[in-house]
């Protein structure tokens, strides 16, 4: 085995590139394995996994190449893949001859040319300099970014206020406005429906569930999934409902969120009385409804049937003695799950627990029922997000395949705009291979690049038991978990 | 609300990628980390809430500050400069750090004060501590490539009319073996001692009766022309002297005098850099002291280190290393001859000239890097790291778009474009004089550091 290290001082590239590049050429037949990547904390420690030891003077700033092969002569081949990779995935060369070289700030970008929106996705500790940019240029702005001090989302977020914009963030994950989508986002049509969201996969869940039924979304303002804690109070909802309200295509506004303060939902709902447009307040939690729930209130407030939502796949198999396992891209879906499970499962583990049930890492074993969101910031700093990035939560799939103790995996698939392109052909040949039942549920449009029926016909056709409820996919993984006590 | 048609992206191509297949336009920033270390202090300065008035705040100060000159005098009498007291580029500097040409300097300024009757002795004068030293910017004076000022040497006075505030320079003595590079042999002591004796009461007879001068319109016409106002004042150098000349010609001077400072004007296309200077330095200074603003007031040299000021750190001095020139040579000199950057001249890319305004003077470009095309895009690239421009300093090449000016030094360090200086260099043996020109960047450090200096005077990050 021949193992080739290198660090390319200053050599930033974004990390879903890197892992684009990555896995390119891992494709690769002669090659064993490769990481292209920044010499981050996180990244250096899969370097050592792959069995290379830590270059000792390298900065998250660098960029690290390494790749194994086992015959010598295809290293040359390989690195020149790794270029040729990086080469493509680079913009088109600004020194060429009329092309006026790219921004390198947001403050830039906003100055050259009248923009409607920014859109900021660089790393969370340093999300805030071109955040602060789009407001202090009068844009709105979205970070996708997690990992950015809270106490800077409030100042951020304060500034706003004063200069009218809104604040899309951070942990932002989904928006819609006007039919286009921002960061995750489904392919929804349009309709009356206006969408606040403090959850990015709740509001992709709740759009996807009413598209199903014919109902439309006119806007999705996300708000970060932390703007409804006591420490931001709702400063951004407040915002966006307001957005909304003046909006005259808006017939209909839900507030969604993930468990909020009760202080801060109470302040909301009461300023949402105010509004002249209903507001329908669905924030989960322990007795509140469920996301299909929310989808069947809102269709009777719109007149519109809610016929129960599909599933695909073979039927319900007999339940078996063991635990249930739960892998989530989705931290609202994670947490929706969660709550369905508490009522029959009793203790369920996470890495989001609900309150009251037993925390642990994302790398531990498990020996009862657990649920893990791959979404978690603890899990993202880095790396790119595992609806992109499939591999760590495939890992972890394996693993609890290959335990006894499981009596069923409960998953979620997640497709739309910026989604892994076929998250199915990942999944599948993983289920086709396991004696061990698995329910997914599919979050998507017929629409979505990747095809909701598509999708869930193929985790079908591997075996898969597959809902277009989130919900109904936890009920019916709940149900083949057998004899407890 | 309506559905955006143009997005700014920052950040993860393939969410900009997903913005294209939806047919939206999307502005795409070429994001780089900031230096590492630095990720808390450039927040902290972001998100202090004085900063965006402050930096507004001065702009507008910076554009408004007014720039005429009004007299012409020994530096005794205009600067209160004591015997045995100098001033010199850059931030303040030991004689044993000291390079060259600014040793250079001192020792010919010494010997033209009558303090040393040679070099050496006038070195020992400097190195055990019997005369002194100090910026000419901690004076409110500017001076180009060693920049010393000595008692008897004859500086313009420039007055902001608005503010009452004044700034000085020297009388610039031309090209090639000269003391502002570090030379002192008796051919440019005599010189000096003209210039103090003839050039400068000449002209102060004609400045005084002109009356006064506005700098900064024949700056913005300058730039109209062809100068950039640092490594080109050419056209300068002439408005100047037509606008002085029916002055000196009633000034009752001998025929000979007067034909003999006309040509040593019109001679020297660098005559006008020291009045560009102290216009530059009256709106660097407006635009100083103004609490949380992170614009940069001063970029100086002394040929050791590079310093730079910022409006929101008051007199503290943010230093690194000067970087040695890349440009052309003159005669057998070559790149192993050069000193590092050294001037106070960079005064003028503070304000937004010399290589900001690159795009306004082709006839240069060649000179100091490159193409025509290269000399558009230095402009573009400044206007990307300065908080606006200067109505007023009009390019007709960029279609008269102002000058970049204020710059940020948060956008410097985050971005890793650094502001572009057009320069002279000097060679670095003392006495030498001037070796080439070209161009230069300060260190990323002097940013860094300001940023850092900010950020410690604005409010916690919690």
């Amino acid at each position: 085995m021949t193992r080739h290290l290198e660090v390319r001082r200053g050599a930033y590239h974004d990390s879903v590139t890197l892992m684009q590049v990555s896995r390119e050429v891992a494709e690769r037949d002669d090659v064993d394995a490769v990481l292209v990547a920044m010499a981050t904390e996180l990244n250096l420690d899969l370097l050592a996994d792959l069995g290379f030891s830590r270059p000792p003077d390298a900065a998250p700033n660098d960029l690290v190449v390494a790749v194994s092969v086992s015959d010598p002569a295809a290293l040359d081949t390989a690195l020149a893949a790794v270029d040729a990779a990086l080469d493509r995935r680079r913009r088109p060369d600004p020194g060429g001859a009329e092309v006026e070289a790219p921004p390198r700030t947001v403050a830039a970008a906003a100055r050259r040319a009248d923009a409607d929106l920014a859109l900021v996705s660089t790393p969370g500790r340093v999300a805030i300099l071109d955040a602060v940019d789009a407001v202090d240029a009068g844009l709105d702005v979205m970070i996708f970014s997690d990992n950015v001090p809270l106490s800077d989302e409030v100042a951020l977020k304060d500034r706003a206020a004063e200069r009218g914009v809104l604040v899309m963030g951070p942990d932002c994950g989904t928006a819609v406005l006007g039919g286009v989508g921002l960061g995750f986002a489904n392919v929804t049509r349009p309709g009356p429906v206006g969408i606040v969201a403090a959850s990015g996969t709740g509001a992709q869940h709740l759009m996807c569930l009413l598209d199903d039924v014919g109902i439309g979304i006119a806007h999705c303002l996300g708000v970060g999934g932390r703007d409804l804690s006591a420490a931001v109070g709702g400063r951004s909802a407040l915002a966006a409902l307001r957005r909304l309200d003046a909006a005259p295509e808006v017939e209909l506004i839900v507030l969604v969120s993930k468990p909020a303060s009760p202080e801060v939902a109470a302040a909301l709902a009461a300023r949402a009385r105010e509004l002249s447009t209903p507001v329908l307040m669905a924030v989960l939690g322990p007795g509140s409804p469920d996301l299909t729930a929310v989808a069947a209130e809102i269709a009777a407030h719109v007149g519109r049937p809610f016929p129960p939502t599909r599933r695909w796949g073979p039927d319900t198999p007999a339940a078996r003695p063991g635990r249930l396992r739960g892998l989530f891209a989705g931290g609202t879906l994670c947490h929706e799950a969660m709550l369905v499970l508490a009522d029959g499962l009793g203790e369920v583990a996470s890495n989001i627990p609900l309150a009251g049930q037993p925390q642990v890492g994302p790398d531990d074993d498990a020996t009862g029922h657990l649920l893990l969101d791959f979404g978690d910031d603890q899990l993202t700093a880095g790396r790119p997000h595992p609806m992109i990035d499939p591999r760590p939560r495939l890992a972890r799939l394996r693993r609890e395949l290959a335990d006894p103790a499981c009596a069923v995996v409960l998953l979620d698939v997640v497709l739309g705009h910026a989604a892994h392109p076929d998250p199915a052909a990942e999944l599948a040949p993983f289920i086709a291979a396991a004696s061990v039942p698995v329910v997914a549920s599919v979050i998507g449009t017929r629409d979505d690049p990747q095809g909701r029926d598509r999708q869930a016909a193929a985790l079908a056709a591997a075996g898969a038991i597959a809902h277009a409820s989130n919900a109904a996919a936890a009920r019916e993984a709940m149900a083949l978990v057998g004899t407890r006590r | 609300m309506n559905a955006p048609e143009r997005v700014i992206a920052a950040g993860a191509e393939v969410l900009a990628e997903s913005l294209d297949r939806q047919q939206v336009d999307v502005d795409r920033v070429d994001w780089t980390p900031p230096p590492a270390g630095v990720e808390d202090a450039l927040a902290r300065v972001a998100l202090d809430p004085r900063r965006r008035d402050a930096n507004a705040l001065a702009l507008a100060r910076m554009n408004a500050a007014g720039a005429v000159v009004v007299d012409a005098r020994p530096a005794a009498a205009a600067l209160g400069l004591e015997r045995g007291h100098f001033l010199h580029a850059g931030p303040p500097i030991t004689w044993e750090r000291a390079s060259g040409p600014l040793r250079g300097a001192l020792v010919g300024a010494a010997m033209l004060e009558g303090l040393a009757d040679d070099p050496a002795a006038a070195e020992h004068l400097f190195a055990s501590g019997a005369l002194s030293w100090e910026p000419c910017h901690h004076r409110g004076a500017v001076g180009p490539m060693a920049g010393v000022v000595s008692p008897s040497m004859w500086v313009f006075e420039l007055l902001d009319p608005g503010s009452g505030r004044r700034a000085w320079c020297t009388l610039n003595e031309g090209l090639g073996t000269v003391l502002r590079y570090g030379a002192y042999s008796p051919d440019v002591i005599e010189r000096l001692r003209w210039m103090g004796a003839v050039v400068g009461p000449t002209l102060r007879a004609a400045i005084r009766a002109r009356g006064e001068l506005d700098v900064r319109a024949i700056i913005a016409q300058m730039l109209q022309m062809g100068d950039e106002g640092h490594n080109r004042n050419r056209s300068g150098t002439l408005l100047v002297l037509a606008e002085w000349l029916p002055h000196l010609l009633r000034s009752g001077r001998s025929q000979d005098e007067l034909a003999d400072v006309v040509a040593f004007v019109a001679g020297n296309g660098h005559f006008f850099l020291n009045l560009c200077m102290p216009a530059c330095k009256l709106a660097a200074t407006a635009a100083g002291d103004i609490p949380g603003s992170s614009v940069v007031t001063t970029m100086a040299r002394n040929g050791t280190d590079f310093g730079i000021q910022l409006s929101g750190t008051g007199d503290a001095w943010h230093t690194g290393p000067a970087r040695v020139p890349d440009g052309l040579y003159l005669g057998g000199f070559g790149p192993a001859d050069a000193n590092p950057d050294i001037g106070d001249s960079a005064i003028t890319e503070t304000a937004g000239i010399g290589g900001f305004a690159m795009a306004t003077a082709p006839a240069i470009v060649g000179f100091v890097g490159g193409t025509v095309r290269d000399a558009f895009a230095t402009t573009r690239r400044m206007h990307d790291i300065c908080v606006g421009e200067n109505p007023a300093w009009a390019l007709p090449a960029m279609d008269f778009r102002g000058t970049p000016t204020a710059i940020d030094a948060t956008l410097v360090v985050r971005s890793g474009q650094l502001p572009q200086i057009n320069t002279g260099i000097a060679g670095s043996v003392a006495g030498t004089g001037q070796v080439g020109a070209g161009l230069v960047n300060p260190p990323m450090e002097c940013f860094t550091t300001a940023v850092e200096a900010l950020a410690a005077r604005a409010p916690a990050r919690e």
